[in-house]
């Protein structure tokens, strides 16, 4: 199954090809599988599939990647706006959740 | 408070008493994974952190990290019948793995401390722990190597595939790497998209049938009974519509904004129930199609947070676009549907 892309041209990941060391990290926790591992480098082979969940930036050990993380939830941002936090899953009050 | 888990007793192993589950779910595990699907002491669902056995592990033995949400824990145990493992089970204030791992409660920090107090060192010999792939949003892998010796293992996505993996000898398929968003999936999820935001709804629907009795002669209760119910279905079928039905039929729906997919799902709900005479005159429908498309629109919205492949940018851009359309909409069809009280 191919994964589900959101809008195009938003996403904020980006691979540095200079400093990657082919370990395959990125690739591996990837949830949407944007990264392949082609002659000992990593590549994006669909940043619009991306959902910055910033998996592949904690996990590269040589800070190759980089990515605004967040959770892409309308609610949050909502949230976020009257409490002037950053966007969390902590979106209701305290008695359920939205994930 | 915890949950309790049925059938718990305790092994010794390595000189050290501890717990064991049995991969099999009672009743009470069922019904209760069920209430917490539905919003209902949600929150409370919780297992006590520690390392739980299940089979007859040994030294050898995979060790598998779960989140205190009861329901990963469920998720993980009743796929491991057969299996002899070790389940650790880290504090994540009782949040399933991908959103304790957003937040960083699920991570790097917790997973190095747990692996310190319940002694792992002393439980196996070998220096591996697997997690659920989607615990890597919280955790860095080589930074729990560092400080605490043990190495990350990332296993699949979902829980079902572990025994495959741990079968491969740790290796994962490229689907079992991937998260979808099937239909079951999303299917799931709506009960809850429908009762969080069940308040709001209530609030809007009491307050237009209350408004559905003024009229030019001032007030009228037989008036709020007579059209008043006409009011609550409709904003009950558009409150429906963003928070199940787009959901449901989300890759089938024109546009790749979920605001946008709403707003179409509302424009044939309005249809639907102009056709069935629902909204009334025409001006009054007028202000339906407006009233029904921006709820449908900002409700769908919402399923962002619900999904598992929006970003935060995405988002952004999507709301910027969306909320000045649905605010323009809803007050818009509110002023208008108001105006026809008094024709």
């Amino acid at each position: 199954m191919k994964g589900q892309e959101y809008l195009k041209n938003v996403v904020t990941l980006e691979l540095n090809i200079d400093k990657c060391i082919g370990c395959g990290m990125c690739a591996v926790v990837c949830p949407q599988r944007v990264f392949r591992i082609e002659d000992y480098k990593a590549v994006i082979t669909n940043k619009d599939l991306c959902m910055e969940c910033g998996a592949c930036a904690l996990n590269c050990p040589i800070d190759a990647i980089k990515v605004q993380a967040g959770v892409g939830c309308a609610a949050a941002v909502i949230n976020s706006f009257f409490t002037g936090g950053e966007p969390t899953c902590d979106c209701s009050d305290g008695s359920s959740g939205c994930c | 408070m915890t949950a309790t888990i049925k059938n718990l007793t305790s092994i010794t192993h390595n000189g050290l008493t501890l717990p064991k589950v049995i991969p099999q779910l009672t009743f009470a595990d069922k019904l209760g994974g069920c209430k917490a699907r539905w919003a209902i002491a949600r929150m409370k669902y919780t297992v006590e952190p520690g390392i739980y056995a299940v089979g007859n592990p040994t030294d050898q033995s995979p060790v598998l990290v779960s989140a205190n949400y009861k329901l990963s824990f469920d998720f993980l145990r009743k796929e491991l019948t057969g299996i002899d493992a070790w389940i650790m089970v880290i504090d994540t204030n009782g949040i399933n793995v991908w959103c304790a791992a957003g937040k960083g409660t699920f991570g790097t920090a917790e997973i190095v401390r747990r692996i310190e107090s319940v002694e792992l060192n002393k439980i196996v010999s070998h220096r591996k722990i697997i997690l659920p792939q989607l615990g890597g949003v919280g955790v860095a892998a080589h930074k729990v190597k560092k400080q605490s010796g043990f190495m990350v293992i990332y296993g699949p996505v979902r829980a079902r595939d572990i025994k495959a993996f741990i079968d491969a000898g740790n290796k994962a398929t490229p689907d079992m790497r991937q998260v979808h968003f099937t239909l079951y999936d999303r299917l799931v999820l709506t009960p809850v998209e429908f009762t969080i935001s069940a308040k709001y709804a209530l609030f809007i629907i009491a307050a237009m049938f209350l408004l559905s009795g003024i009229n030019k002669q001032g007030y009228s209760t037989q008036l709020t009974l007579e059209n008043g119910f006409r009011a609550v279905f409709n904003v009950m079928t558009a409150y429906l519509g963003g928070t199940v039905i787009a959901p449901l039929f989300l890759p089938w729906l024109p546009g790749t904004s979920f605001s946008v997919k709403g707003f179409y799902v509302g424009l044939l709900l309005a249809a639907a129930l102009s056709l069935t005479g629902y909204t009334g005159t025409q001006l009054e429908t007028l202000a339906w199609i407006l009233l029904v498309t921006a709820i449908t629109s900002f409700t769908a919205m919402n399923f962002t947070g619900a999904s598992t492949y929006t970003s935060l940018s995405g988002v952004n851009k999507e709301m910027k676009r969306a909320i000045p359309f649905q605010l323009t909409a809803a007050v818009a069809g509110l002023v208008i549907w108001i105006i026809t009280r008094f024709i």
